[in-house]
């Protein structure tokens, strides 16, 4: 199934939801997901066949990841469940070193005999690649852990939650969206768990139970008369949490300008439908955008993604070398810029940070896909850049020899590579809160949420929208702004980072389905801020008359 | 192998068929033998072969339908395949919209299977890649790639006595060629049922040649340009008109199709009057499946005809409720072209751009279904005729429905990611910003 055919089976339109095939797995009864899957020892006796099967053919190294991941889907529309999906997929994929050169395979045939198979597959195709390989693989060295276990630390497992909660839960936000002014809403709840067994033959047992959640909803507001049609996402971030993400405690609450709320490690998701549906509807007949340059004050569920496209993607060490260039591309953030230790990604205040272990992230955990520790380190010190996102057959490129951490395979038949890690911007050290950034602005916009976002495949020339706009005149909030977006250039606009909230309105953004690669493959992700001033940046106003 | 036959798969889906006890059942059911190779930086670097097969069972009673998947074919999986769908209808909420499988359809015969195209071996694929990676090697240039094949059948049977089998090939190439200076870049990207019809040599070439022309571009201001827009560059946006050729969302208000005080354009000039689209499953250069995964018969079926909206996809559901007959989305996209080659485009062109590719194109506004994106690969200033130098990279924000209002000259038509796109000349093409990009 392709992601467009799930977008058209979840009844939910273009745009609003995607769905890629790869979470599919096969679907299950809703019992089964509890079941608790196989015994930790099966596991290590499975893994070894593959590494002492890759041993015995020659290989220099082996990994053998065995994978069980069960997901949950809940898709409704106003008062309708659209649909209810369970799936599961269970396997183990097999990544070897031979005469220099990786070689991969998989099978969800988990016996004996099905791995000793997939094992000499993966070595066959190293051996035949090794052929053409110019330059063998070289690994940083990896410490070994030997049997350890990780989990995400969550309080309450969606598995356990029953079917009918999640249900009644979408269908009181859809409700209280509608009966605050919105003609549709779409929404769903997409919860995940991954339960991941890692072995290689550098002498490490690798456990861990991964999860993730993302309530996410499209409240729209139609004006008939005038053919106008306008929508706002929801303000939830998809988490590195359990079902607890959806208790919407106070105290996780934040105050925003013009009376919205905004959710940090829990969400309150009734709420924010019905603000929704009042901004939606505000739209309908909020004043078209001025073009020109403004002072941006950009909220952190708005901030992530320009995070993520202009510094996550560019510092990638694959596509800085270009392994990526046919498809994502590369990147304007050279070794050479690199290498000079002064240059300005941004201005004195930006701290960028790469992170695998933040609590509550997507990008959280114990040990990557090949084995290595997590860790945080930094991208950005003052401004200046400082390092890239790289794994163990990478590092050495750079000089360095211990892994970033940051290798990851969205599935057991997928092979590992590298992927962004969380990617954020650290508060300010002055007490600033979002009055402290919109009082001295004369003539700025207040973004929040996602909205359009469009960068070249060097990472320079970026466009983003919101998912809601206000106008900020001579240091207050005057009111609701239609048809913003803004564009820039990555390293122009860094620099122009003016004031940084400080670490009480700090909080993460997240993108669930990440794509890079060739077969391409999905990456969850989060991004943290807080509220950030940019100062005169490009605003072009999007309105068309057709 | 995980390619079935009709026979094979007839007797799979009447085996897990008869073990259901819902109200009815439909199962869909899928196999696929794919191969890829993949190259940067003048290497190969990875390659690999992935094997399919798939079964999808949808029980429902009454009203409460629920779905379960499996990729094993024997007795006892096809048991325990069909309890799941029955167990997750059972806990499922009924849906309103439901409709219930169809009974029994007459398809046409698809031209979707080539055999030439069902046997391609790793050596081909490592041939595909050398033929990138050689040429440009000799050209100061690096070939980043991949070339991926595939061979699939499908079929579907239901409780109503519905039953649909299909065979497909298919094979899609990309390359850029960037040259080692950094200054140029070139890309071509080729998709075909008939693996006969591709020259890898010949399309890598083209890429090297983009990238080689492309070096030190010239920064001019963004504005409004009439632009020559290769296939691969207006493809990706002309789709975005398929995307709003829902009924039901033009019907409800939140589309372009939507009209003012409610109602569809449906019937009204839209764009010029030499637009037209069309969909065709049986178009020997794009053929399709001659049915879709809801067991409906696709025909060829006009869009926009002469610059009119012709017709809008109405689903089942949508279409019992407005009293029509239910039209499926289109399964590929054809526009009509001209005689004009890009040459002569060109040489007709007194001042403007010449575009290879639009990237990362990004929903704006819905309403008028803006789009934003970037020019890439090979940009370049046309004047008096010929083109005079590459020129800097643009970010757009246009809208289809614009650009096809403002057309010049309609080219000759391309087969791109499926669909068959002529190249096109158009005025007043919205370039917003340049980019530094290469």
């Amino acid at each position: 199934m392709k992601r467009r055919d799930f977008v058209k089976y979840a009844g939910l339109g273009s745009g609003a939801l995607m769905m890629p095939s790869m979470l599919m797995g096969n679907n299950i009864s809703a019992e089964a997901l509890l079941n608790p899957g196989m015994d930790v020892a099966i596991k290590k006796s499975l893994a070894d066949i593959a590494l002492n099967t890759a041993k015995t053919l020659g290989a220099s190294y082996a990994d053998a990841r065995i994978g069980r991941y069960l997901n949950q889907y809940v898709f409704t529309r106003e008062d309708k469940v659209q649909n209810v999906v369970n799936t599961e997929s269970f396997g183990i994929g097999i990544r070897v070193i031979t005469n220099g050169t990786w070689g991969f395979a998989s099978t969800n045939n988990v016996t004996e005999k099905g791995i000793k198979k997939a094992t000499e597959q993966a070595v066959a195709i190293a051996k035949a690649n090794s052929k053409i390989q110019k330059v063998p693989v070289k690994l940083a060295p990896v410490k070994s852990y030997g049997e350890v276990t990780w989990k995400t630390p969550i309080k309450k497992d969606f598995k356990k939650v029953p079917i009918s909660e999640k249900v009644d839960l979408l269908l009181s936000a859809n409700a209280a969206a509608m009966k605050n002014g919105a003609n549709f809403v779409n929404s769903g709840l997409f919860m995940v768990n991954e339960q991941k067994y890692f072995a290689s033959t550098d002498g490490s047992y690798i456990d861990q139970d991964v999860h993730r959640i993302w309530p996410t909803f499209t409240v729209t507001a139609i004006d008939r008369a005038n053919n106008k049609f306008k929508s706002r996402q929801a303000m939830s971030a998809p988490m590195g949490m359990g079902y607890e993400y959806m208790d919407g405690l106070d105290s996780e609450k934040l105050d925003g300008p013009a009376g919205m709320k905004l959710y940090r490690g829990s969400y309150d998701m009734v709420e924010d439908a019905i603000m929704a549906a009042k901004q939606a509807k505000e739209r309908l007949s909020a004043k078209s955008v001025e073009a020109g340059k403004y002072d941006l004050v950009l909220e952190p569920n708005h901030l992530g993604l320009t995070i993520h496209e202009s510094v996550g993607h560019p510092l990638e060490l694959d596509r800085v070398l270009g392994y990526e260039a046919n498809y994502a591309g590369t990147s304007f953030a050279t070794l050479d810029k690199w290498k000079t230790k002064n240059f300005k990604y941004g201005s004195d205040i930006v701290n960028l940070v790469a992170d695998k272990t933040q609590v509550g992230s997507l990008g959280a955990v114990g040990y990557d896909d090949e084995g290595v520790k997590t860790k945080q380190w930094d991208l950005v010190r003052n401004g200046v850049l400082t390092n890239y996102q790289a794994i163990r057959d990478q590092v050495h490129m750079i000089d360095q020899n211990e892994s970033h951490g940051c290798c990851y395979s969205q599935s057991w038949n997928d092979v590992q590579f590298q992927r962004m890690p969380n990617v954020s911007l650290e508060p300010g050290k002055e007490k600033y809160n979002v009055n402290d950034m919109i009082k001295d602005v004369e003539k700025g916009i207040y973004i929040a949420g996602r909205g359009s976002y469009s960068i070249d495949q060097q990472r320079y020339n970026f466009q983003f929208g919101g998912t809601a706009f206000y106008e900020i005149k001579n240091g207050a909030i005057v009111g609701m702004l239609d048809d913003v977006a803004y564009q820039s250039n990555t390293q122009e606009f860094w620099n122009s980072c003016a004031k940084i909230c400080d670490k009480d309105d700090y909080r993460l953004f997240g993108s669930f389905f990440d794509g890079k690669g060739q077969p391409s493959q999905i990456s969850a992700v989060s991004h943290g801020s807080s509220t950030t001033r940019f100062n005169n940046v490009n605003v072009i106003n999007t309105g068309r008359t057709i | 192998m995980a390619i079935y036959t009709k026979e094979e798969a007839k007797q799979i889906m009447e085996k897990a068929l008869s073990f259901s006890t819902a109200d009815a059942c439909e199962i869909n059911m899928s196999g696929s033998e794919s191969g890829n190779i993949r190259y940067a930086r003048n290497t190969v670097s990875t390659a690999g072969h992935r094997s399919n097969q798939n079964l999808v069972v949808q029980s429902n009673f009454g009203k409460k339908s629920g779905t379960a998947t499996i990729d094993e074919f024997d007795d006892e999986s096809l048991k325990k395949v069909v309890k799941r769908a029955e167990e997750l209808a059972k806990l499922s909420p009924e849906n309103p919209e439901f409709m219930g499988p169809l009974g029994p359809q007459t398809y046409d015969k698809s031209i979707t299977y080539n055999k030439a195209s069902a046997n391609i071996s790793p050596e081909y694929r490592a041939t595909v890649a050398s033929s990138s990676i050689e040429p440009a090697a000799a050209k100061d240039v690096t070939a980043a790639g991949f070339f991926n094949d595939s061979y699939g059948f499908s079929a579907m049977m239901n409780s109503n006595g519905l039953f649909a089998y299909n065979q497909s090939t298919d094979s899609n190439f990309t390359v850029t060629m960037r040259t080692n200076d950094g200054t140029g870049s070139g890309w071509v990207s080729r998709d075909f049922n008939d693996i006969s019809k591709f020259d890898a040599a010949k399309a890598s070439n083209i890429a090297i040649d983009k990238a080689v022309t492309s070096r030190e571009a010239k920064a001019i201001e963004p504005g409004k340009y009439t632009v020559i827009l290769e296939p691969a560059a207006s493809v990706g946006l002309l789709q975005n008109i398929g995307s709003a050729l829902s009924a039901r969302t033009a019907d409800e208000g939140r589309s372009f199709m939507s009209k003012e005080g409610g109602g569809t354009k449906l019937g009204e000039k839209i764009v010029d009057e030499r637009v037209n689209i069309w969909s065709d499953p049986l178009n020997p250069d794009v053929p399709t499946s001659t049915w879709n995964g809801a067991g409906q018969a696709l025909k060829k079926m006009s869009w926009i005809e002469n610059g009119v909206v012709k017709n809008l996809a109405y689903s089942r559901y949508w279409a019992e409720k407005k009293g029509v007959d239910p039209v499926p989305f289109p399964s590929n996209f054809i526009m009509q072209g001209g005689d004009a080659s890009l040459e002569d485009l060109i040489k007709g062109t007194k001042k403007g751009i010449l575009v290879t590719r639009l990237w990362y194109i990004r929903n704006v506004d819905p309403q008028t279904l803006l789009y934003t994106g970037l020019t890439r690969d090979g940009t370049f200033y046309i004047e008096n005729g010929k083109i005079k130098h590459p020129v800097k990279n643009f970010r757009f924000n246009e809208s289809p429905i614009i650009m096809l209002n403002n057309l010049e000259t309609l080219g000759k038509q391309v087969r791109i990611n499926g669909n068959l796109v002529p190249y096109m000349k158009v005025r007043d093409f919205t370039f917003t910003s340049l980019s530094d990009a290469v």
